[in-house]
């Protein structure tokens, strides 16, 4: 296959960016990665700067893949990370664009790779339940309803790959804050800190410099773990509650 | 080389109790005076780092992703063993302890296995506090499953990503203590040495992945919790960027490397599809409980579709050879049958790896809804990434590197020959002899990080604390100008290779091609011969490398080829050590083996006379043969027996 790239190229946070193009020779097994891979090969061999991307495990698990493919993040296949993109997705002479995530909460450190590190900062305010190694009851005394649990898990599956971020006409990370929220407040283990916890991951995004949800739902279309955009409501009602709340 | 284990004494099951309570304190008040060093954020290096902080220690851990969230840890699919006996099946510490002894044929400790054992349960517990959604049934109780080989229901499990909440669950513990400011993390930073001051481990050189900054980090011990080094052979299921430098490094600064030959080869892979492969994808294992593993009987069936071909004309070959255990034998059992078949010809692709995983009978039997919610995931990874539809056509499957028993040298406190330096998780050679069972890397990795190293360290502070430590101390200073130079020569070879004129060769050329050395002559199958070839290869390819492999870019910026050159480059000197073990240890056991050593029906035999030891190496320099060491392994509790799956 024949494949025409666009692809995004910026030297650092501080300078100019620009679109570069490029052909690869690909095969329509190879992963989009992979493809990314030749390309660089190429570029290497002839004494070029090769493209920085993140990338890790290449199985659609860590969330370290953070391209925007011909306008979507993660490319065009729904509930796919980048990693598990295939080039069997495109006819021979396609034109790809790839483009980093663009949002000012995750400024760009080189050509593809982004800083993600507002997510961590969110996380660290408060996604957590307090309980400290030791101190645990026997797994089983808590039961757990199978539905309850799958609620859960289904936010729980969060990569945090930041593709609703990208997404989101407003860069806005609702959906991310959400999953967390969701998926511990959902639990019992989680409850007695729900209030707490949405207060302070709201207040840490909010410090980020995300912008703010206007209900458009593309970060669940993009998200590649399909998780629901069901998980804002339960964001907006769980810090409702908590405002609510006298404590 | 000190190799005293330190396993107490008593009997087995007292013997974790014992230490607990012979190990030294530290007083409360004083543990945030000691400075600790983490480097690695997986299931063993954060649970670690959150337990040690929650004690009072003050912790700085190191990653060198982006997020301490995507250590490799992440990527486990299967689960996570625990003897709780919640299901009532047999299960007890004891039948943890010892199937992971045998499965391990018989290369471990049998202290550490027992304590493993015994913390498992506690495991459990904290992962469901954190909030962990392992599986339920529909009255709310843990579901479990059977796993690898296991003959009772021990397998706790999240779905296929059974890792990737477990993580979640330590990095929330960790972001915990880094919102509390007992923790200062720092990801996108990449350990370069460990510094030795007066024979005690005490700091490490890093370089910031951003700016390219050189840093140095002194403390009162070091915990490597860095994981394995699959990557050697380049094709692995590990996460592109595993490596073996820190450990390695740490090999280099005088600590022992214990059984480095013993690599685990997974046996359901998605197979290699061409020259361009960046990397294999597990299928786990969990598939077996219900796939069939078979080729064709005849080799003019290859090719056709495999629906084309009756019943009476397949070969299950595991069904056939081990009607006890039939799909379910162990991963090193499992990867040599299929090794078996494809060097006799019967391979599915004409790549010559590959045999079929079959669901037609299991979907026959309890419908497509039945194995849809058993193993969907799976399923939709595999035709995401193949095209074809298991539901519709067997899997190709084949082995593929996946896991690494070998790893730095610890005693029963999880500390190296370096005082000070203590090893966690896979990065240490402990627990799992020459053999992983599935589902006990989740559990070794968060038992030494939870439950181990907390009682242990304070013992070495207690006992050996050399006192405060500046990083202005000429070790620092020397180790940082080695890093330094290294980093300059690697820089250096790319513009050499240009002025030259000279073709420039990628730093992934040289590691596909130590791949292929690797996987032909130190994989599934081994012999003298071949090791002896890969031993005259591996200085060639080294010698090549450090003068062609081209790094572009610069050291003050994001340079991710400056990175991977420098962890090819220790693996280009790893991998020979791993062949010197291999051709040492003239026997076959679990994932090591010798084709010298096997049945008539080509089963492993091992020699408990002469290698009932674990191999332990000491650094002489580099391409010079290391210096063997051996600690012997007591068994007072099991009979060394044949492993038999028949």
């Amino acid at each position: 296959m024949d494949i025409k790239l666009k692809i995004w190229r910026q030297p650092g946070p501080d300078q100019a960016g620009f679109f570069e193009d490029h052909r690869v020779e690909a095969d329509p097994h190879m992963s989009f990665l992979e493809m990314l891979d030749v390309l660089n090969e190429q570029l290497l061999v002839a004494g070029k700067d090769p493209v920085a991307f993140d990338h890790d495990c290449r199985e659609g698990i860590c969330g370290a893949c953070s391209m925007v493919i011909d306008g979507h993040p993660h490319g065009p296949r729904a509930g796919t990370t980048t990693c598990q993109l295939h080039m069997r997705e495109y006819h021979d002479g396609a034109e790809i664009t790839i483009e980093p995530w663009r949002a000012s909460a995750f400024p760009i450190i080189k050509d593809l790779v982004v800083d993600r590190s507002a997510f961590d900062r969110i996380q660290q305010a408060g996604g957590y339940v307090s309980v400290g190694t030791g101190s645990a009851p026997d797994a089983n005394t808590i039961p757990i309803g199978k539905r309850e649990l799958d609620e859960a898990f289904d936010y729980a599956a969060c990569i945090g790959c930041g593709a609703c971020v990208a997404a989101c006409p407003n860069a806005s990370s609702m959906l991310f804050v959400a999953s967390k929220v969701a998926h511990l407040s959902l639990l019992p283990q989680g409850k007695v800190e729900r209030k707490h916890r949405a207060r302070k991951l709201v207040a840490a995004m909010d410090a980020e410099g995300f912008g703010s949800c206007t209900n458009h739902g593309e970060c669940s279309a993009s998200c590649p773990k399909s998780i629901s955009v069901d998980a804002i409501a339960l964001l907006n009602r769980e810090f409702i509650r908590a405002g609510l709340a006298r404590d | 080389m000190d190799l005293d284990a330190k396993i107490p004494s008593g009997s087995l099951k007292d013997k974790w109790d014992k230490a607990r309570f012979e190990l030294k304190l530290v007083n409360p008040s004083n543990k945030r005076d000691h400075k600790l060093i983490i480097v690695g954020s997986g299931l063993a290096g954060a649970s670690a780092a959150a337990s040690l902080a929650e004690l009072g220690y003050d912790i700085e851990c190191f990653c060198f992703q982006d997020s301490p969230r995507r250590a490799h840890s992440i990527a486990a699919q299967g689960g996570i063993n625990a003897a709780k006996n919640y299901q009532n099946d047999g299960d007890s510490v004891y039948r943890l302890f010892y199937d992971t002894i045998k499965g391990g044929d018989y290369r471990s400790r049998e202290a550490n296995v027992y304590r493993l054992a015994q913390v498992s349960v506690n495991i459990i517990d904290q992962c469901v506090a954190q909030g962990v959604p392992f599986a339920r049934e529909y009255g709310g109780a843990l579901a479990n499953r059977s796993f690898g080989g296991a003959q009772v229901s021990r397998t706790f499990y999240a779905r296929g990503q059974t890792g990737q909440q477990l993580l979640l669950g330590a990095y929330s513990a960790l972001n915990r203590q880094i919102d509390r400011g007992k923790i200062k993390m720092h990801p996108r930073t990449e350990m370069l040495d460990l510094v030795v001051v007066d024979g005690h481990a005490r700091g490490i050189i890093t370089r910031d992945l951003v700016t390219g900054e050189i840093r140095r980090f002194a403390a009162d011990a070091v915990l490597l919790a860095t994981g394995g080094y699959a990557n050697v052979f380049c094709l692995s299921t590990n996460a592109k960027t595993c490596n073996v430098t820190a450990t390695y490094r740490a090999y280099k600064r005088g600590a022992g490397f214990a059984n480095p030959c013993f690599t685990q080869i997974h046996p359901t892979c998605i197979p290699v599809s061409g020259d361009y492969q960046s990397k294999l994808t597990l299928m786990s294992e969990s598939l077996r409980n219900d796939g069939r593993v078979w080729v064709p009987r005849n080799k003019a069936d290859i090719g056709k579709p495999a629906k084309s071909i009756p019943e009476e004309d397949r070969y299950y070959y595991l069904e056939e050879r081990y009607p006890s255990f039939g799909n379910l034998v162990p991963r090193d059992v499992a990867s040599r049958a299929a090794k078996k078949v494809c060097d006799a010809g019967y391979s599915i692709s004409k790549s010559g790896e590959a045999v079929y995983l079959d669901f037609a009978e299991a979907i026959g039997r309890d419908g497509q809804k039945a194995i849809a919610d058993r193993y969907g995931n799976l399923f939709e990874m595999y035709e995401r990434i193949t095209g074809d539809n298991p539901y519709q056509t067997p899997m190709r499957i084949y082995p593929a590197a996946h896991y690494t028993m070998g790893g730095l040298w610890v005693d029963y406190n999880l500390m190296s020959s370096i005082p000070g330096l203590h090893v966690l998780g896979e990065a240490n050679f402990s627990d799992h002899g020459a053999n992983r069972l599935g589902a006990s890397a989740l559990m070794q990795g968060l038992a030494d990080g939870y439950f181990v190293i907390p009682y242990t360290i304070g013992h070495y502070i207690a006992t050996q604390y050399q006192g405060e430590l500046s990083t202005e101390h000429p070790a620092f200073a020397r180790a940082e100008a080695e890093v330094r130079e290294r980093q300059r020569k690697l820089l250096d070879i790319g513009a050499k290779s240009t002025k030259a004129g000279a073709e420039r060769k990628s730093v992934d050329y040289f590691h596909r091609k130590l791949g292929k050395i690797m996987w032909e002559h130190c994989g599934m199958a081994r012999s003298a011969s071949g090791l002896e070839q890969a031993l005259a290869k591996i200085p060639d390819l080294r010698e090549q490398f450090w003068r062609q492999a081209y790094v572009p870019g610069g050291a003050d910026e994001l340079n991710p080829w400056l990175e991977k050159a420098g962890r090819v480059a220790d693996f280009l000197e790893f991998a020979e050590i791993m062949c010197h073990d291999a051709l040492y240890r003239d026997e076959s056991c679990g994932g090591h083996f010798r084709e010298e050593h096997q049945t008539e029906e080509g089963e492993a035999v091992r020699n408990d006379e002469d290698f009932a030891h674990g191999a332990v190496w000491e650094y002489q320099g580099v391409g010079i043969k290391p210096k063997l060491h051996t600690e012997h392994l007591e068994f007072e509790n099991v009979k060394l027996t044949t492993r038999s799956y028949k």
